[in-house]
């Protein structure tokens, strides 16, 4: 006899007087395919917890920004953020949709090199370049966003010892109303220093100043600060345009948008707060194409666009270890991924569904990682079906910041498979091993000895 | 173990406590259980009766019914 399916017995008890205007409907769907591939397979084959990026949905994703922004303004061009993914496939499928390379780091320009992206579509941006970096880049005609005076003095320095002459830009920060103001990067506006640093570039006989950067936030919710930072950028470009005759080529207005994930803290979820990438795409064009450049004078507008562009095609799979009950009579339940895969749980209340069948009872828990750390938390409180050791579920949207920010901590980083647009699955990187990580370690020959042996 | 002679249940998974007033749901495996511990049905013969029913291990669900027998307590819904 075929014995019935099984549902851990479960008591809630009922609250009366806690209705909230904003709560969630708890009913949930089973995610058991990604893409077509079923999520049982894609785990029993590469193991759990495991990483999956649909190339379909990055494809589909950067297709439609690059629709938003080019049916609005003549001259676009995205360039990848590879800090926010920079797994090589996943840069390829970038770079294969036109997008040049945007790094933040010798590692990651070095990187951009090697994926075969040309030195003259690479923006170079970030505090930290050294000479020998900065030597490389301008060889390359690659794209330096110049970030403070120390960095600019040492640019005019060896562009005159190398015979250089390099092209760049100024990163400029400024107040868009919003909060934090992101002062620490680049050159103020209101102050009169980014004035100034343009003016001390354009008197350099060997600097080619060619654009104007900020990069005003992340996880912006406001397309008006947009605008701001569009009409400051215009107004300095038609302020060199008038004092020094000369045209800016681009007007790069950096990444920062939103993805549809939840902020922590937020009254809402992300799908009901976060503006669409074609109320940015008005926000900004609308300010260029007002501002009164002639047409044959229109800037290049620059994008840098990563967490919008990713989050959605990256997925979480991982296994439930254990369920327990803690003091306070609350479920928790332990499942085989963490903070030290799942960084961005510090930031988002991921969206987090079942893997498989389950009855109508839903049950409200703390969902941990398997790190023997109290930190280790995914979710403090979220409502899912009965969940019991062993099943399955998957984390939505993680696919920005968690492959460039997952820790080696505790334990090892899982593998990373692509689902082509196919629907054939690739690793793309392979999951950790204590040999790869114990590779980089040197033993002292005195400390070789273990008397415990 | 037994139910607070008191409580009032339903085969729909209702249940009431007039002692506290306090409400509860109880799913349908949850409710079979607390029929049997109305008929003072002893643990073993539960986990018998439930094991040979349901698609489960004895050993999870031992581990279940302590883990739903002690919220039982939590909520004074046992003696």
């Amino acid at each position: 006899m075929k014995k019935e399916r099984y549902e851990r017995p479960v008591i809630l008890k009922m609250n009366t007087g806690l209705m909230n205007k904003f709560g969630k409907k708890t009913d949930f769907e089973a995610v058991t395919h990604i893409e077509s591939v079923p999520v049982k397979s894609l785990l029993s084959d590469y193991g759990s917890p495991l990483f999956v990026i649909s190339e379909k949905q990055i494809r589909r994703d950067v297709q439609n920004a690059i629709r938003i922004f080019k049916t609005r303004y003549p001259k676009v061009q995205f360039a990848w953020s590879y800090k926010t993914n920079y797994i090589s496939a996943v840069c390829q499928i970038f770079h294969q949709e036109g997008s040049w390379a945007e790094v933040v780091s010798g590692f990651e320009y070095d990187k951009a090199i090697e994926n075969g992206v040309p030195g003259n579509k690479i923006i170079f941006n970030g505090p930290d370049k050294s000479d020998d970096q900065l030597v490389l880049a301008a060889r390359n005609n690659s794209l330096i966003h110049i970030d403070h005076y120390d960095e600019l003095y040492s640019l005019i320095r060896l562009s005159e010892e190398h015979s250089l002459k390099p092209r760049v830009a100024i990163r400029i920060n400024m107040d868009t109303g919003i909060y934090p103001k992101w002062d620490r990067f680049g050159f103020n506006f209101e102050n009169g220093q980014a004035w100034n640093a343009i003016t001390r570039i354009i008197n350099s006989a060997n600097l080619n100043l060619v654009g104007l950067h900020c990069h005003i936030g992340t996880f912006m919710l406001s397309p008006s600060a947009y605008a701001i930072a569009a009409r400051n950028l215009c107004e300095l470009a038609w302020s060199i345009k008038e004092k020094y005759n000369r045209n800016i080529q681009y007007i790069d207005l950096g990444g920062g948008f939103p993805s549809v994930n939840t902020l922590k803290g937020a009254y809402l979820p992300g799908s009901d707060t976060v503006p669409s990438i074609d109320q940015f795409a008005d926000a900004i064009t609308d300010v260029i194409l007002g501002y009164g450049f002639k047409q044959d004078e229109l800037p290049l507008l620059i994008l840098e666009t990563g967490r919008a562009l990713i989050d959605d095609a990256g997925y979480l799979l991982g296994t439930v270890l254990a369920t327990k009950r803690l003091s306070d009579g609350r479920r928790a339940t332990i499942l085989d991924f963490g903070l030290n895969s799942l960084f961005t749980s510090l930031w988002y209340e991921h969206k987090v569904s079942p893997a498989q069948a389950y009855g109508d009872y839903t049950e409200e828990m703390v969902l941990y990682g398997p790190l023997c750390m109290n930190i280790d938390i995914v979710r403090e409180s979220i409502i899912l079906p009965l969940l019991e050791k062993g099943n399955q579920v998957v984390v939505h949207k993680v696919g920005a910041y968690n492959m460039t920010q997952w820790m080696q901590f505790i334990t090892l980083r899982p593998n990373v498979v692509l689902i082509d647009s196919e629907n054939k699955t690739h690793v793309i990187r392979k999951a950790e091993t204590r040999e790869y990580i114990e590779s980089m370690e040197q033993v002292p020959e005195h400390l070789k000895e273990n008397p415990l042996k | 173990m037994k139910l607070k002679k008191n409580i009032a249940t339903s085969e729909e998974g209702f249940i009431f406590n007039p002692s506290t007033g306090d409400s509860f749901s109880v799913n349908p495996i949850g409710t079979e259980i607390l029929a049997f511990l109305k008929k003072d049905k002893p643990l073993d013969e539960i986990i018998e009766i439930m094991c040979e029913k349901y698609d489960v291990d004895r050993s999870i669900f031992e581990k279940d019914l302590d883990d739903f027998t002690s919220q039982l307590k939590e909520y004074t819904i046992l003696d």
